[in-house]
């Protein structure tokens, strides 16, 4: 048996007719997707439906002196050209909020803050009209000077938001942790080791640009829009926010999503102009982003400037952390993190390291780069943090000349000291580090790859091999900390189960691959023991699903999970009481097992919940309500911490520079798992989201802030070639908070992923004086070391 | 400015008049309302778009329609005939997908190559699809359900039976 396919440590405790949690259950979702019948944005046609296309800045920063769009209205087919200045006049519609209670333009009056920025909308009856109006619609420009580093913008000479009563490219300062104490515990260690590291822009890429087809209804006064939403309810509230369409007006469609990876959290100038288009035109529009546009005017990710600091006593025992970090806002603060926390959850960034104090300090500034910070696949900055912190312990590890495995043992958080309090204020719900660690280096035979790799430093071969043992922090999240735009981020599950035995469950987060139809059903299976075959899960649907704040950040199974586990149990509860009255017995002498209320002592004396639910409709108690449903709006009680320990070994090529990733373990604990075969999908596709950013991927800009990454041709996603085949392994510690034990899976891999990669490299060149990389590490960054070195080929 | 094209689309034959500068996948996606064909990036990089003309994977957002004139396309839509196609069900029984976008033109590219190599290597697997991105899954579960996908339809050949034709 490979090691992917033990299952040996997964609770399954219900029969494979019922396929509840832990049962490896193929997706109830394929037959659309493997057939051509799923149904995304762009497969939307209304009757009658117009064509949005969008004209965009050449500058990065330019005054707009005018804009003529006389040739373009000319052409036939082209019903409308918006502006700034229609928005303006519309209401104000010119700017809108972001979620970090910042503003941004939806299409600009005065002047262009970055490269790719919308300028104005096209409407016309086709896409090939369209794209031909946005050629013909003239506008001057006075470029102005670009500011792309941060640093440089700190200094003010260009100030990128002229609208802010604040003159200055400064956005916000946010400290967290303990400084004296900090301060105090590295003037008494006597090691202590300092590293800068930028973890570059990103672009999650997802296959499925992005898009919209807005559908108002001008004699009911009814918007309907289809929306590529990791988040519809959140985005019908805002809408409404800002159009002043009341939300019962408002029905948001997120239908199969073809990838979100938090690229598909925020709103978009493109999807009000969409929006606008339909008020204004009485007709359905559609609007689709080509590649290049998405990769250079949506949300980035990442695009941190980090100084570190790591403290450790004489013994190698960690005691401190100190980082100070630039964060490149662009020309807006659009992240999508929780509204107290402006840098996320970075402070995440202690890991699973104990230690005494730490500190923590992020400023944030204006570039003329589009704005952002969305999450790549990550929970609010994690990965960032998980980086920072697992590259300083490597160098502090080799730097100390210990093994950096034994490194990590000696300074883990052991596992009785869970639930541990980290010295930036989390607590850290459960874990077994050590075990994680241990297991991957058995997995991975990690004392013979020391030995191989020392032989072949003899034979002047480049072998590295890097750990990675992070700890996340997902499932935002408990209501008296996190809210979006005001909104606490609960999640939501409505069960209704019919009088056949059969059911429907509605969620209020929303799939983008996950696997939710699935899922969701095997925990409402487990629960009730109806078989998971025979239920329906429905999201996306504003009409219909419960409010809830979508699936970003790990949080659907954390969040909407859990209400799905408590809904169940309320159903139960009154499943209890039916079957007391059937089968003339008092409610606690009846005990559930695995789909049915028995009478203790006596379980010929049963009840399926078939038979239960039948009763529920047509012979229950006197003075009960009918039916079976029932709904929960779950607010959890902490966040959840899954972790793991990666292991990768790499060559390096002398010729070209090349770094081939030889092998990789992954030994992921994500507490208790509902489906084994879906949690390894998330975690190959994780980990190779987390291979993406440390070698390949970067959105680069030159000085004049023109984007050099716009297209597939030039930042390069893994393909099958560069993808090793990923070696799992499993632990298995379940969250003591969460109704079902599960802590959460889909980000994990691309948080633990880059620095293992990283670590594995320097690994292989620390001999040579190498300290540090900057990921991606491109094949020219280590060709010029080797050739510094006198290294080639030969 | 229309033209004329008459081709054969999964069996059926089509006659349509387009513009000259319809892209095929345009034509493929709103003309034939056949939208299992996706459009991922424009530039012929991540194969979303993949479809079978005259038997070989192409990227058919970067043809005109008027060039697929005479020819025999195929798209997702006309893989299941008795039942699902062996790439489907290996795509289904091996999780080979999560958001979905990419699988039509990945099934479509492995078909074509399977017809090509009926017996491949990881690594020959590995190469021929290394023309299409996925962004959800890491390749590897692709891998095992193209080789499920292989040995399937070699049991098939090997034994002869009503289910043959379906792959034929």
């Amino acid at each position: 048996m490979s090691i992917t396919e033990s299952d040996k440590d997964v609770r399954i405790t219900t029969p494979a007719d019922v396929c509840g949690m832990g049962h490896r259950m193929k997706r109830k979702e394929d037959p659309r997707f493997i057939q051509g019948a799923g149904h995304y944005v762009d497969d939307i046609k209304l009757p009658g439906m117009l064509y949005l296309d969008i004209v965009r800045s050449p500058h990065a920063h330019a005054k707009i002196l005018n804009i003529d769009a006389s040739a373009a209205l000319a052409l036939p087919g082209v019903l409308a050209v918006i502006t700034g200045q229609d928005l303006k006049a519309a209401g104000n519609l010119h700017m809108m909020p972001t979620l970090m209670s910042d503003t941004q333009m939806v299409l600009p009056i005065e002047k262009v803050v970055y490269y790719a920025q919308e300028v104005c909308a096209v409407v016309a009856t086709s896409r090939y009209i369209a794209a031909d109006a946005v050629e013909l619609v003239k506008v001057d420009y006075e470029p102005l000077p670009a500011v792309v580093d941060p640093f440089q913008a700190l200094k003010d000479e260009v100030i990128v938001r002229e609208d802010k009563e604040k003159k200055s490219n400064h956005v916000w300062h946010w400290e967290t942790g303990n400084k004296d104490a900090t301060d105090e515990v590295f003037s008494r260690s006597s090691k202590v080791v300092k590293q800068k590291m930028h973890i570059p822009r990103i672009h999650v890429s997802s296959i499925e640009t992005c898009g919209m087809v807005a559908d108002w209804d001008k004699i009911n006064e009814h918007m309907t829009i289809y929306m590529t939403s990791q988040a519809p309810h959140a985005h019908r509230t805002v809408v409404s926010l800002v159009s002043g369409i009341p939300e019962h007006k408002i029905r948001v469609i997120s239908p199969d999503i073809g990838g979100g990876f938090g690229g598909k959290v925020p709103v978009y100038p493109g999807y009000v102009c969409t929006i606008v288009a339909s008020l204004v035109t009485g007709k359905p529009v559609k609007w689709i982003e080509d590649r290049s546009e998405n990769l250079q005017a949506d949300s980035f990710a990442r695009d941190y400037h980090i100084d570190a600091e790591l403290a450790a006593d004489a013994n190698g025992k960690i005691t401190g952390l100190r980082v100070k970090t630039l964060a490149d806002d662009g020309a807006a603060d659009a992240a999508a993190n929780p509204s107290k926390f402006p840098a996320g959850l970075y402070s995440i960034g202690t890991g699973s390291y104990d230690m005494e104090a730490a500190h923590f300090e992020v400023d944030a500034a204006y570039t003329t780069k589009p704005p952002g910070g969305v999450a790549y696949r990550c929970s609010f900055r994690v990965t960032e943090a998980v980086h920072m912190i697992e590259r300083m312990t490597d160098i502090m590890a080799h730097d100390l000349g210990q093994d950096p495995a034994e490194f990590r043992m000696k300074n883990f958080i052991k596992k009785e000291q869970f639930p541990y309090h980290s010295p930036t204020g989390w607590d850290y719900d459960s874990g077994d580090y050590h075990r994680a660690l241990r297991l991957a280096m058995d997995l991975i035979g990690y004392e013979d790859l020391r030995k191989e790799q020392a032989e072949k430093r003899q034979r002047g071969e480049l072998m590295g091999i890097g750990i990675s043992s992070f700890t996340e922090i997902v499932g935002a999240g408990p209501s008296k900390d996190f809210d979006i735009l005001g909104i606490k981020m609960f999640d939501s599950c409505e069960i209704r189960i019919h009088p056949t035995g059969s059911a429907i469950v509605r969620i209020g987060v929303q799939t983008q691959g996950q696997g939710h139809e699935t899922t969701f059903a095997q925990i409402v299976a487990e629960e009730l023991g109806l078989p998971a075959s025979a239920i329906t899960v429905e999201h996306g649907d504003t009409d219909t699903a419960p409010y809830g704040l979508g699936t970003y950040a790990s949080r659907s199974t954390p969040t909407a999970g859990a209400a799905a586990a408590v809904a169940a149990r309320k159903i139960r509860d009154k499943a209890r009481k039916i079957a007391a009255y059937l089968l003339e017995a008092n409610e606690e002498d009846l005990e559930w097992d695995v789909n049915k209320f028995m009478v203790k002592g006596s379980p010929t004396r049963a009840k399926t919940i078939q038979e239960i639910a039948f009763a529920a409709y047509t012979n229950f108690p006197q003075g009960m309500e009918a039916g079976m449903e029932a709904v929960n709006y779950y607010d959890p009680p902490n966040l959840t911490f899954p972790f793991g320990s990666y292991i990768c070994v790499v060559d390096i090529d002398k010729g070209t520079g090349e770094v081939k990733v030889r092998r990789f373990v992954a030994v992921d604990d994500c507490g208790n798992i509902i489906n084994p075969l879906i949690v390894e999908g998330q975690i190959h596709g994780g980990l190779t989201m987390g291979l993406a950013p440390a070698l390949f991927e970067e959105i680069v800009y030159d000085e004049n802030g023109q984007n050099l990454s716009g297209t597939f041709m030039d930042y390069l996603l893994p393909t099958s070639m560069e993808t090793p085949k990923w070696e799992l392994g499993k632990t298995v510690t379940p969250s003591p908070h969460h109704p079902i034990g599960a802590k959460g899976v889909g980000e994990s891999p691309t948080v633990g992923a880059p620095p293992a990669i990283a670590n594995a490299v320097v690994d292989a060149l620390w001999h040579l004086g190498v300290r540090h990389l900057e990921i991606p590490i491109t094949p020219p960054k280590i060709w010029k070391i080797l050739r510094d070195n006198g290294i080639d080929e030969d | 400015m229309g033209r004329t094209v008459k081709l054969t689309v999964n069996g059926q034959e089509v006659s349509r008049e387009v513009e000259p500068r319809l892209l095929l996948v345009h034509f493929i996606r709103e003309d034939l309302n056949l939208t299992g064909t996706h459009i991922g990036c424009d530039t012929t990089s991540c194969g979303a778009c993949t479809i079978n003309m005259d038997g070989k994977a192409v990227k058919s957002c970067t043809i005109f329609a008027v060039q697929a004139d005479g020819r025999s396309i195929e798209t997702i839509e006309g893989m299941a005939q008795n039942g699902l196609h062996p790439l489907q069900e290996g795509f289904w029984e091996k999780h080979g997908l999560q958001c979905g976008y990419c699988t039509p033109g990945m099934i479509m590219c492995a078909n074509a190559f399977l017809k090509e190599n009926p017996q491949p290597t990881e690594e020959e697997i590995r190469w021929a699809i290394s023309g299409n991105l996925c962004r959800c899954t890491g390749y590897v579960k692709i891998v095992e359900a193209i080789q499920y996908a292989a040995n399937k339809i070699q049991a098939q050949a090997a034994q002869p039976s009503e289910t043959k034709e379906v792959v034929a």
